[in-house]
């Protein structure tokens, strides 16, 4: 029973990430209309953040967790002022192909200076240790990982969803032009939510730097996971993909103690399954 | 919202005729690469990706589809072709239908399954499908996981082509090549490209129309993935390894690449591109990860301010469809 609840720990953890990444998706799929291919390497650039942070600056991790994503969080919203913003009106598609070209540069440029092995970073010494639930051993700082990405993805639906930025924001999802005539600046409100979602990217990047190690390529293949768990859950609700990112994540862990072959493939698995049964996605409106 | 390829001119018999003497061109430009001194490797390893990106190419830039994860039917087609000829046995032109087959059969059950959604959701899922075609092919054992299937055997073609000598197979792969281009073109100026053209326009009045837009997107999916597979096939023969960097991601990403840089929807455009990436990562090849860099400099500038591509944008210039 031990392995067990550990697997699902970690799928708790990992569907976090996969909370936090689809989340940010969501957001800024709402306003750009853009899928945003270069969303892993920026969760890179959080978790590398920290480490330069520690290991430069000697900050340590709790302003880290603070400013990390606001620095990645700006270059996004340079990114989305110099190139981003002149796919306006243009195909969904040309939107994926730029921010893939950014991805490829920005881990490649990381590779090149860091290879491809992984630099540790360690848990900040509040954190260390465990504690002992009786039925199992929780270490510290995978508890703090769960519920920190739990309270930080409800507070970006309650940001969106019952306040009045929020309502602005929602609005200018429905009718750009129309929230425009009453005078919102709706240009720079795109750019501030491009950099709410690639600040929630870095900071999950943050929050796995100690338990993944910091790889340039750490978020080339989570991607592409969260890419099929937008799928599943579809992008039209936040809190859809909060829900749905912790319940693969739970998924993936199940699967790790009963069936561990398939662990690296459950989450394409449903995604398939989804689609024959329920092809506009669990809590999607159609595209 | 503008389309992929925003102008699209009516086929004309001068069209035709500039596109039928361009074909000529370069059927006549690669039949004498052998005579050149040119590395043969080289120009087969790019007619192999030309293929791959025209069948692509078919999906975009006529159907309006963008796959992420092109790279599976390549994939999956060298290695069963590898698996045919190495451990069955079997002779080339039996091996290559074997991989024609297996690409055929993926692509229809992933053409099923993708085709249910529309726009940027497909790409992502043809992109998931792949990656996890990718772990399977990464713990199947007839794949033989990180190593690949090696020293595969060239064999005879119909018992008098050997195609151990450099010649031979390259003129094979290029008569290969070629046949697969001359079947896109006749896919692509058909009356079913013509729907296809229609649907990629305007979808929803293709469908008050009457026609029956799914299948007709599903049947272009099943082209495009066969002749990926074709072009996989073929590959086998010149790399003489199937191996799994042949299924990753980030060779979806160069088909993408070489369609996007030769001109989405242009017929000759894949071809050029193919070449261009193919060659640039030749000469690069000891920059290391700054070609990884460079590729994606290249996306980034293309959809900036080169979205039609090196042919399109000639095609654009001239007022010609090429």
């Amino acid at each position: 029973m031990q392995a067990l609840y550990a697997q699902l720990l970690v799928g708790l953890i990992n569907g976090s990430f996969y909370a936090l990444l689809s989340l940010g998706l969501a957001v800024i799929f709402g306003m750009l209309n853009i899928i945003n291919f270069a969303h892993g390497a920026l969760y890179m650039m959080g978790a590398f953040m920290a480490y330069f942070l520690l290991n430069l600056g000697g900050i340590n991790y709790w302003w880290a967790l603070l400013l990390a994503p606001i620095i990645v969080g700006i270059f996004g919203m340079i990114l989305e002022r110099t190139m981003l913003k002149f796919l306006t009106g243009l195909d969904h598609l040309y939107g994926l192909l730029l921010t893939f070209g950014i991805a490829l540069i920005v881990q490649g440029v990381f590779q090149n200076y860091f290879g491809s092995s992984g630099l540790p970073y360690a848990i900040p010494d509040q954190l260390k240790g465990g504690m002992n639930l009786g039925f199992m051993f929780l270490p510290v700082y995978r508890g703090w990982v769960v519920i920190f990405s739990l309270v930080v993805c409800l507070a970006t639906w309650f940001l969106i969803e019952k306040t009045r930025l929020g309502a602005y924001l929602r609005a200018a999802t429905e009718n750009p032009t129309l929230v425009r005539a009453f005078g919102i600046n709706v240009p720079r409100m795109i750019t501030l939510t491009y950099g709410l979602g690639v600040g929630l990217a870095a900071l999950a990047g943050v929050l796995s730097a100690p338990i993944n190690q910091v790889r340039p390529l750490m978020g080339a293949d989570l991607i592409i996971v969260v890419f099929a768990v937008v799928v599943i859950g579809g992008m039209g609700s936040i809190m859809g993909s909060i829900i749905t990112g912790f319940a693969l994540g739970v998924i993936e862990g199940l699967t790790k103690y009963f069936y561990p072959e398939a662990s690296n493939t459950v989450v394409f698995v449903l995604m398939v399954l989804v689609l024959l049964v329920k092809p506009t996605g669990l809590t999607g409106r159609a595209a | 919202m503008t389309a992929l390829t925003d102008d699209t001119l009516p086929v004309t018999p001068r069209a035709m005729r500039d596109e039928m003497i361009l074909f000529v061109v370069m059927a006549v430009l690669l039949a004498a690469v052998p005579f050149s001194g040119i590395y043969p490797f080289f120009v087969m390893q790019a007619l192999c990706f030309a293929l791959l990106a025209c069948a692509f190419n078919l999906l975009i830039g006529y159907g309006g589809l963008l796959s992420f994860g092109h790279a599976m039917f390549m994939g999956t087609a060298g290695y069963c072709s590898a698996h045919a000829l190495k451990v069955w046995a079997l002779p080339p032109e039996l091996g290559i239908l074997v991989g024609i087959a297996a690409a055929f059969a993926l692509s229809i059950i992933t053409g099923y399954i993708s085709i249910r959604r529309q726009g940027i959701y497909f790409s992502m899922i043809t992109l998931a499908l792949s990656q996890l075609l990718y772990f399977i092919y990464l713990q199947a054992p007839f794949t033989h996981g990180e190593d690949g299937i090696q020293g595969i055997p060239q064999g005879h073609m119909f018992g008098v082509l050997d195609l151990s000598k450099p010649t031979v197979l390259y003129y094979v792969v290029m008569v290969g090549f070629l046949a697969g281009f001359l079947l896109i073109y006749r896919i692509i100026n058909s009356p079913f490209g013509e729907v296809l053209k229609s649907i990629r326009e305007n979808e929803p009045r293709a469908i008050s129309l009457g026609y029956r837009t799914d299948q007709y997107k599903f049947l272009a999916f099943i082209l495009s993935g066969t002749l990926a597979g074709f072009a996989g096939a073929l590959k086998v023969f010149v790399a003489q390894n199937a191996s799994l960097t042949d299924v990753h991601w980030s060779m979806s990403g160069e088909v993408v690449l070489m369609t996007l840089v030769g001109g989405l929807g242009t017929i000759f455009g894949p071809v050029v591109g193919a070449f261009a990436i193919i060659a640039m990562q030749q000469y690069l090849a000891s920059f290391g990860q700054w070609v990884t860099v460079i590729q994606g400099s290249i996306f980034v500038i293309c959809v900036l301010t080169f979205r039609r591509g090196v042919i399109g944008e000639f095609a654009h210039y001239f007022r010609r469809s090429l």
